[in-house]
């Protein structure tokens, strides 16, 4: 197995709050990496500078090899655009408020990023598009627009729009976090199907259950740095950090 | 001199009162967009000097525009006042237009949410594809009830136009006003610019409809 994403030594902060500080971590082809933890622990930062959204003060930003950014004395320092933009074609980022374009119909949601930017042929780009809508269970809404469909229907967009890109690696913050718990079924429900497919995935996610089921390996998260971290069964029922054992407790109270 | 001299000399004037209302619409939708965007220049330099553009030209009345462009250039340079003043009263009315239309694109691009060029960025969307596709069809949508106002605001100020005696339809109603003593050319001209945006009402509504497929 090779490592798709390696993130070594990444320091970010905000004025002089230090949001992530000396993190690393890696994600090898076809793993599923579920990140857990208290809301400000980093986890949304941490997505964002792999992303290229956030630019990280150090450390580096590896996917298949390529450099995004590599750590100068101390310094992450980033590659020419052109390069990035290369990288970028490599992931994809499912947001918690799924973010759609609201003046494109989903068809044209999920068929114009790969026309735009890939510069692919619209009737194959279609093909395409519309395999995906069905395997969302969304084929009959392909000439819907956004605020014509429920969160889990957008949501099942976003993900066939990331998709469509034809990612290596698949981002997801919060996925089901904006969703009534009724709708969170049908999203994990997606999320699980992918990871049978051998999609490469990094969750953030409060859903405890789901990531223990379906994640090959478990990353705990507090105060931008990871406490702890394993194999799904031994983070979330037999974790040894404090920290963890109490984050776990209260999410279960609730 | 009959209701329906006055009307037909009147109507005369119609074609320069359109061309000021389209020629100002075609030069000032673009300008302040262009103006709207320099406001919110990550360089504090240029932000500023829009900053100040803006606030002066809405700050100061049209009329002190029409004449400082018309005659500005004759007291400052000398160059002699052309007679055809179509040219300097577009200029005025362009720039005063665009000051006003600059903060209203401001305000409707700073109403979207940071998700979308979020979204387009981690897409691979260039900076300037966002903009073309994702934020500025966004906008529009959401700013046509405020350029509607500025638009019918627009129909009423060209009579404005009378300061510097570009011969437009107000203006040769205001001399006809004069020569005649009489109060019906005002009458005329109110029922003509009520009629203009009648039809300017109708046709943003319209586009309006046109946009309200999504929300
Ligand atoms: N753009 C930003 N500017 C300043 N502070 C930020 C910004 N984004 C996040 N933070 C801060 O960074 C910390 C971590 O936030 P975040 O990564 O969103 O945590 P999580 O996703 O784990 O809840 C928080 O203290 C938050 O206030
Ligand atoms: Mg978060």
């Amino acid at each position: 197995m090779s490592k798709l994403l390696e993130i070594n030594h990444c320091r970010k902060q905000f004025g002089s709050n230090e949001v992530l500080t000396d993190l690393s971590l890696s994600v090898e082809e076809g793993q599923v990496l579920s990140i857990i933890g208290p809301s400000g622990s980093g986890k949304s930062t941490l997505l964002r500078c792999a992303t290229l959204l956030e630019t990280m003060d150090g450390g580096d930003l590896i996917y298949l090899g390529n450099y995004a950014a590599r750590d100068t004395d101390g310094k992450a320092v980033y590659a020419p655009p052109a390069e990035l933009q290369k990288i970028r074609g490599m992931f994809g980022l499912v947001f918690q408020n799924f973010n759609l374009f609201p003046h494109y119909s989903v068809l044209k949601n999920v068929m114009e990023p790969p026309m735009l930017v890939q510069k692919r042929k619209a009737s194959e780009v279609r093909e395409e598009a519309e395999a995906l809508l069905e395997q969302m269970g969304l084929a009959d809404k392909a000439d819907a627009y956004p605020y014509q469909l429920s969160g889990g229907q957008q949501q099942r967009v976003s993900i066939a729009r990331a998709l469509a890109m034809n990612p290596k690696i698949l981002f997801f913050d919060e996925p089901t976090s904006a969703l009534d718990p009724e709708l969170t079924g049908e999203i994990l429900r997606v999320i699980r199907s992918l990871a049978e497919k051998k999609m490469t995935m990094v969750i953030v996610t409060h859903e405890m259950m789901f990531a223990r089921d379906v994640s090959d390996w478990v990353v705990f998260m507090n105060g931008g740095v990871i406490i702890e971290q394993g194999n799904p069964r031994e983070v979330i029922d037999h974790p040894t950090h404090e920290r963890t054992i109490q984050f776990l407790r209260r999410l279960q109270e609730k | 001199m009959t209701v329906m001299t006055m009307i037909t000399k009147m109507s005369e004037g119609l074609g320069r009162t359109c061309a000021i209302f389209f020629l100002t619409l075609l030069f000032s939708l673009p300008l302040g967009l262009i103006v709207s965007l320099l406001r919110m220049s990550k360089n504090r330099i240029v932000s500023s000097i829009t900053r100040v553009y803006i606030s002066v030209l809405r700050g100061t009345p049209l009329m002190l525009q029409l004449l400082a462009v018309t005659y500005g250039p004759y007291y400052l340079f000398g160059v002699s006042v052309s007679r055809e003043k179509l040219i300097p009263v577009v200029i005025a009315f362009s720039l005063n237009y665009a000051a006003y239309f600059a903060e209203i694109y401001r305000g409707g691009i700073e109403s979207i949410g940071r998700g979308q060029y979020e979204a387009a960025e981690v897409l691979g969307y260039s900076r300037t594809q966002c903009f073309t596709r994702i934020i500025l069809p966004q906008v529009i949508k959401r700013i046509i009830p405020s350029v509607t106002n500025e638009v019918v605001t627009l129909v009423k100020d060209t009579s404005m136009a009378f300061t510097v005696a570009y011969q437009e339809m107000f203006t040769i109603g205001k001399q006809i006003a004069n020569s005649q003593t009489s109060f019906l050319p005002f009458v005329i001209a109110g029922v003509f610019y009520f009629i203009f945006n009648a039809i300017v009402g109708f046709i943003m509504g319209r586009f309006e409809k046109r946009l309200s497929y999504y929300r």
